[in-house]
């Protein structure tokens, strides 16, 4: 029992860095604009066919792949914020997740309508690591290693640099931040990117391990509210730490009722958060 | 202001998940249209000497063109109208008056929908007089028209339909042209005991879905009685990407065999992940997914894994093994109809839903000829004396009051995926006396 218990977990705990970095890139921007993007689950999804596609017709490696994804991902990712959010930040929060809304309905699709709904594999295997007492598809242990790093690079660009500073100072106090001579719509613009950015690295990562289709983002998007509440609204170190708590759920809960029971653990916790601690476990954004 | 974004969430999850499901079973208006009918060749012959009178009779069925079945339904449909047209371009059946019998389709849209399959299938038997019924693809829809063709009292052959329970209704006028469900892994593991005497632990890892827990839950017992040690019996949600806290679970309870399965998607997506995370095991057995000419591109994570199917084109059901099975053959060998289909469909091989469709009709055909008259109880008498060997295997009905119609005769083929140099082939290795190959045991 023990031995499943801690394989389990190590399982969990890989696959929960991800979840974590999907919810970051929603965390990110509802913590400096006060928006819900619900366009997060496509976006996702637009993360693992950049992927699928990059593999499957330029023979790409997955991993290189995802970086290029994560680029698109910050292009695309300010194009949306001016066409579809700029102009309604400032109004009451309904309009903004109507407009994200509409994104979300049209990435759909267009989605559907090029790929269908069925779904696709990248066919990429880098070996079974076995360790003796834990082995784990190499893949999936590279893509959580890939999610971690990503993960300390969000954290040193908006710690230690000139951008983040702004992006930070932002999202504290707009007003004050463009007294200080920030171009508050250009960083609105950039948060926004970075959000979708993280969203589709996420899903080009998910894209090298599991199957993709072009609704599976909805899943990830749910996953990622979850992990949003659990960690705090607005914290991104909080998403990360929710994320780790969700894939532990996913990895040991089996080990002892059968898997249909995940998600229903999964979302009496996000109920029993939201009734007990709805800033989440590391309290919202300041 | 979080607070109330908070609640606006919900609300606009509930609702992308209320448009998520309605959008799963939008249908479009219903447009009933009659099927491509089997092309008469009676209006092209020229009138004989002495014309045999002839009589029509009308098959009816619904197709799901649309919807979630459509291409295994398409598929079923092209099966039987090549049975169609081979009888009728063969001169159609003379019954004993002297009468010759073509047979003409009539068929509907039923857009997968089991409300539309009942719906047609009372349009086929009062409007268009359907003298015989084939069922719709599926269980679902099979059980939707059972209920319609026993209101009419019409016979109907099933096919494409392999649940037990709508032959446990008390149904007199239905009969199943597929094995039922609750034999699907049975030969899985009939063969696994042949292979390994010692194999003593097994695990059943499937889809929660009608079909899946259905199959499971009856080679659960099967193998219990066979004495096998059932260590893990579990579900997993249709929708599953990721199975790896499930094989955790399978390595922890050390199974020599894993069976189960469901669908394709899943199917495929489990035998993978049990090749990329290495799990040691010596027989997987999954169902649907293995038989689908796409399990191969799974590559190396598909070499060994086996699965029940239907029919194969490599099946050997023959002249030869019907006389040594005491059983008389009916009907054109596996080879002349898996050529005749790739001729007409550019070299593709048939899938068993092409060979159940054909089947169906071969099933109404014999038992026409032996009733010698199209009177529904003389067929429905033959029908219950059926007992002979066609292309797609043996076909037998229970004829009991518990279980009328039930399929008794035929067996399910195991497949395996092997390896022939660097190409991946689709072997049968199960029956022993149709296989292709010897299995490769154990596969790890």
């Amino acid at each position: 029992m023990g031995d499943v218990l801690f394989t389990s977990a190590i399982d969990g705990l890989l696959i929960g860095v991800i979840y974590g970095l999907a919810a970051m890139g929603l965390t990110l921007i509802f913590g400096v604009m006060d928006v819900i993007n619900l366009a997060h689950g496509p976006l996702i999804a637009l993360g693992m066919f950049g992927v699928y596609l990059l593999f499957t017709l330029l023979g790409l490696n997955p991993f290189l792949a995802v970086a290029i994804v994560a680029l698109l991902g910050l292009i695309l990712g300010v194009i949306i914020y001016f066409i579809a959010v700029n102009r309604v930040i400032d109004a009451p929060p309904l309009s903004s997740l109507l407009s994200t809304f509409s994104v979300n309905m049209i990435i759909i699709g267009i989605g559907t309508a090029m790929l269908s709904t069925s779904s696709y594999n990248v066919d990429y295997s880098m070996g079974t690591m076995n360790l003796g007492f834990f082995k784990a598809p190499g893949a999936r242990i590279a893509a959580s290693l890939v999610a971690l790093l990503t993960t300390a690079l969000l954290y040193i660009f908006l710690y230690r640099t000139r951008p983040g500073k702004y992006i930070r100072a932002v999202a504290n106090n707009r007003v004050s931040a463009e007294l200080m001579g920030i171009p508050s719509t250009r960083i609105l613009a950039l948060a926004f990117g970075i959000g979708v950015m993280l969203a589709m690295v996420a899903g080009g990562l998910i894209a090298t391990i599991l199957p993709i289709n072009i609704l599976a983002g909805g899943s990830y998007e749910l996953k990622s509210f979850v992990i949003v509440v659990l960690g705090g609204l607005g914290n991104p170190l909080g998403a990360l730490i929710g994320g780790l708590i969700l894939g532990l759920i996913e990895g040991i809960v089996p080990a002892f009722m059968k898997t249909t029971w995940v998600p229903v653990i999964e979302y009496v916790l996000f109920v029993l958060i939201l009734l007990v601690r709805p800033q989440g476990i590391l309290g919202a954004k300041e | 202001m979080s607070k109330r974004l908070l609640i606006l969430l919900a609300v606009l999850l509930l609702a992308v998940m209320a448009v998520a499901a309605c959008g799963g079973a939008k249908t479009e208006a219903p447009a009933p249209t009659e099927a491509p009918k089997a092309e008469q060749p009676a209006a092209t012959e020229a009138p004989k000497a002495e014309a045999p009178k002839e009589k029509e009779v009308v098959i009816g069925f619904t197709a799901s063109q649309t919807g979630k079945y459509n291409v295994s339904s398409t598929r079923q449909t092209t099966g039987l109208q090549m049975w169609m047209d081979d009888v009728n371009k063969a001169g159609g059946v003379k019954l004993a008056d002297g009468t010759v019998v073509k047979f003409k389709a009539v068929s509907y849209d039923d857009e997968s929908n089991k409300d539309r399959v009942q719906e047609l299938y009372t349009k086929l038997a009062t409007d268009d007089k359907a003298d015989f019924l084939i069922s719709p693809y599926s269980s679902g829809l099979t059980a939707a028209a059972a209920v319609i063709a026993e209101q009419y009292g019409i016979p109907m052959i099933t096919t494409g339909a392999a649940s037990d329970k709508t032959y446990k209704q008390g149904y007199t006028v239905v009969y199943q042209a597929y094995t039922p469900a609750s034999r699907y892994l049975t030969g899985a593991i009939d063969l696994l005991m042949n292979l390994d005497p010692n194999a003593k632990k097994v695990a059943f890892v499937y889809e929660n879905s009608k079909f899946a827990t259905g199959v499971n839950e009856a080679a659960k017992a099967y193998a219990e009685d066979k004495g096998l040690d059932v260590v893990l019996f579990e579900g997993y949600d249709p929708d599953t990407k990721d199975f790896n806290a499930i094989i955790n679970k399978i390595e922890a309870a050390g199974p020599d065999a894993i069976l189960g399965g469901g669908h394709f998607q899943d199917g495929s997506t489990f035998a993978r992940q049990l090749y990329e995370k290495g799990t040691d095991v010596k027989f997987i057995s999954l169902l649907v997914a293995p038989p689908e000419p796409t399990f191969a591109e799974l590559g190396d994570a598909a070499v060994g894994v086996t699965g029940p199917s239907q029919w194969e084109p490599a099946a050997k059901y023959t002249p030869d093994s019907a006389k040594a099975a005491g059983l008389e053959w009916f009907g054109p060998t596996g080879d002349s109809f898996t050529k005749a289909y790739q001729a007409a469909n550019n070299g593709e091989d048939p899938s068993y839903h092409v060979a159940g469709g054909y089947a169906a009709g071969l099933i109404l055909q014999k038992a026409i000829e032996t009733a010698g008259s199209v009177d529904k109880d003389a067929v429905m008498k033959a029908l219950d004396a059926t007992d002979m060997m066609i292309f797609f295997g043996h076909i037998k009905f229970d004829t009991s009051a518990d279980a009328h119609g039930l399929q008794v005769g035929h067996d399910m083929i195991l497949i395996q995926w092997q390896k022939d140099g660097d190409k991946l082939v689709k072997q049968v290795v199960w029956p022993e006396a149709g296989a292709t190959a010897k299995p490769i045991y154990p596969i790890h």
